[in-house]
């Protein structure tokens, strides 16, 4: 157990600071959010019937963590695959779940700086308020969003693994998930149809969890969802990687792209 | 002028072909054919949260600024693919005339991007209920030709700056970034500050959306002419100084050497 978290955070680390160091990556997490924010900041002051800018800056903020991971970590395993890096991430002692994991969450970990930008920006540009109502709240919520949307892009790392176009295929969810997970928009203006999917997402919860903290409101219940979400993904991803790497052996797919 | 033109259509054909690996279905479809109408449905909810505009103000603003998708990163790309495919010195050391062998790249690209966000319209009718007279639908379509194009040259000056970096897609992104903030895409230029509604007046789209959405209304072409010549002299001259650009930085490279190390 250990062990395994040991591996988990090592592999965490070294990820996060690699992407740390590209110079897409910080656009995709420190840079694209704000023309969101932007567009959200301007929108809702145009008009007196608006939310909050706050609430926009939050919203904002969370559509980067989701941002890089639609970006990136639908195609996590194919980058190592190109890397040349799959077959040893395979063969290596540690379960794979244990190796991977750490990439996706890293993606989404990045995202941490869209928080800071976005909310910077709005600060600085745009006067928003930052008041948090629960700091401590707050604090956790943030991790607790990244993990959980981390792991819901290790579901889509494994379940496009097979596919050359699994980055294009993930890409392709950005403005979706933005839509149904009540980032900016609140669900109750969505089709009924919409909310038990949003509910399936972690990126519902994470960002209640993170307005809640901050706005004020009951952050026990999103936060445990996103616990339970994130268990149920990495059950989830593991029982795709298993059917992945079995396939691959079969095959000997592993390193064809 | 035979070669002139061979090169222009079958070589921008060709080139069109090879270097774009998101022509196929796979990615195209999610891509460029449902990301315009994922990103109206998500700009027309937050004017609905914001209780800013009506939706088919959205769809009319989001589906023509779509096109700028196609046209930034496929004029992008039209000059960096060649750099990843290791052809750019060879393509660069061919006598062929350069105003065919980049316009001709130009031309699927414009095309693409007119079918990428007309997909934005059909999306809107489909799924927000978005109506416009049938008598307004050539007339709509020649306006997202004409935005396209104004699109594509700007994607040209993208693509003359891919001679110099490495980083087109960052570039391609922010460009994009720059018009859907600027151009009235999804905020009445009247509400913008005064100085962002002045620049937007020099880019590509905002005359072309502006115009569309009068189209759309029921106003015929004539009555939309100024916003039309205004949007095809941005096109051209950011055609010509993307196409000078390009010139300017291929006789650079060669003279210090860098093409390929850009």
């Amino acid at each position: 157990m250990i062990q395994g978290a040991r591996v988990f955070w090592v592999g965490f680390v070294l990820h996060f600071k690699n992407l740390s160091v590209s110079p897409f990556m910080m656009v995709t997490a420190a840079a694209w959010p704000l023309v969101y924010a932007t567009l959200a900041f301007l929108m809702f002051r145009a008009t007196h019937q608006a939310p909050s800018l706050l609430y926009a800056a939050l919203g904002a903020a969370v559509m980067g963590i989701w941002s890089t991971t639609a970006t990136s970590a639908g195609g996590a395993i194919q980058q190592q695959r190109w890397w040349g890096i799959l077959e040893l991430l395979v063969a290596a002692p540690a379960r794979l779940i244990l190796v991977l994991a750490p990439i996706t969450v890293a993606i989404a970990g990045i995202g941490i700086y869209s928080i800071a930008s976005t909310l910077l920006w709005g600060r600085l540009l745009f006067g928003v308020p930052f008041h948090v109502e629960h700091p401590l709240l707050f604090a956790i919520a943030i991790p607790a969003a990244v993990l959980s949307i981390g792991l819901l892009g290790l579901v889509l790392a494994s379940a496009f693994v097979l596919y050359r176009s699994a980055s294009n295929l993930s890409q392709a969810l950005e403005y979706p998930v933005w839509l149904i997970t009540g980032m900016l928009i609140p669900l109750s203006l969505l089709p009924g149809w919409v909310s038990p999917i949003a509910w399936s997402l972690a990126p519902t919860w994470g960002m209640r969890a993170v307005r809640r903290a901050a706005l004020g409101g009951d952050v026990g219940t999103p936060l445990l969802l996103c616990a339970v979400l994130s268990v149920v993904y990495t059950l989830l991803a593991m029982l795709l990687l298993h059917h992945f790497e079995r396939l691959a052996r079969e095959r000997a797919t592993l390193s064809l792209t | 002028m035979r070669v002139w033109l061979r090169i222009f259509f079958v070589g921008g054909l060709i080139s069109f072909r090879a270097l774009f690996s998101w022509i196929r279905p796979s990615v195209y479809i999610p891509t460029l054919l449902l990301g315009p109408t994922t990103q109206i449905l998500f700009f027309a909810y937050l004017g609905r949260t914001a209780h800013l505009k009506s939706d088919s103000w959205f769809v009319v603003g989001n589906a023509v600024q779509s096109a700028s998708l196609a046209a930034l990163f496929g004029m992008g790309f039209a000059i960096d693919g060649e750099r990843w495919t290791q052809t750019l010195s060879a393509v660069l050391a061919t006598p062929a005339n350069r105003a065919a062998l980049f316009l001709g790249r130009a031309l699927p690209v414009l095309a693409n991007a007119a079918v990428t966000a007309s997909t934005g319209f059909v999306g809107g009718a489909l799924l927000l209920g978005f109506r416009t007279p049938w008598s307004q639908v050539l007339p709509l379509a020649l306006l997202l030709v004409l935005a396209s194009f104004a699109c594509t040259g700007l994607g040209m000056l993208v693509g003359a700056i891919g001679l110099r970096t490495r980083d087109v897609p960052i570039i391609a992104n922010l460009t994009m970034a720059v018009l859907l903030i600027f151009c009235g895409v999804n905020i009445p230029l009247d509400k913008l500050p005064g100085w962002m509604s002045a620049v937007a007046e020099g880019l590509p789209m905002t005359h072309a959306i502006a115009a569309s959405r009068r189209v759309a209304d029921g106003a015929s072409l004539g009555t939309v002419g100024t916003e039309m010549f205004v949007e095809l002299g941005l096109g051209a001259a950011y055609l010509a100084v993307g196409f000078l650009l390009l010139r300017w930085f291929e006789q650079e490279g060669r003279r210090l050497g860098t093409l390929d190390r850009a």
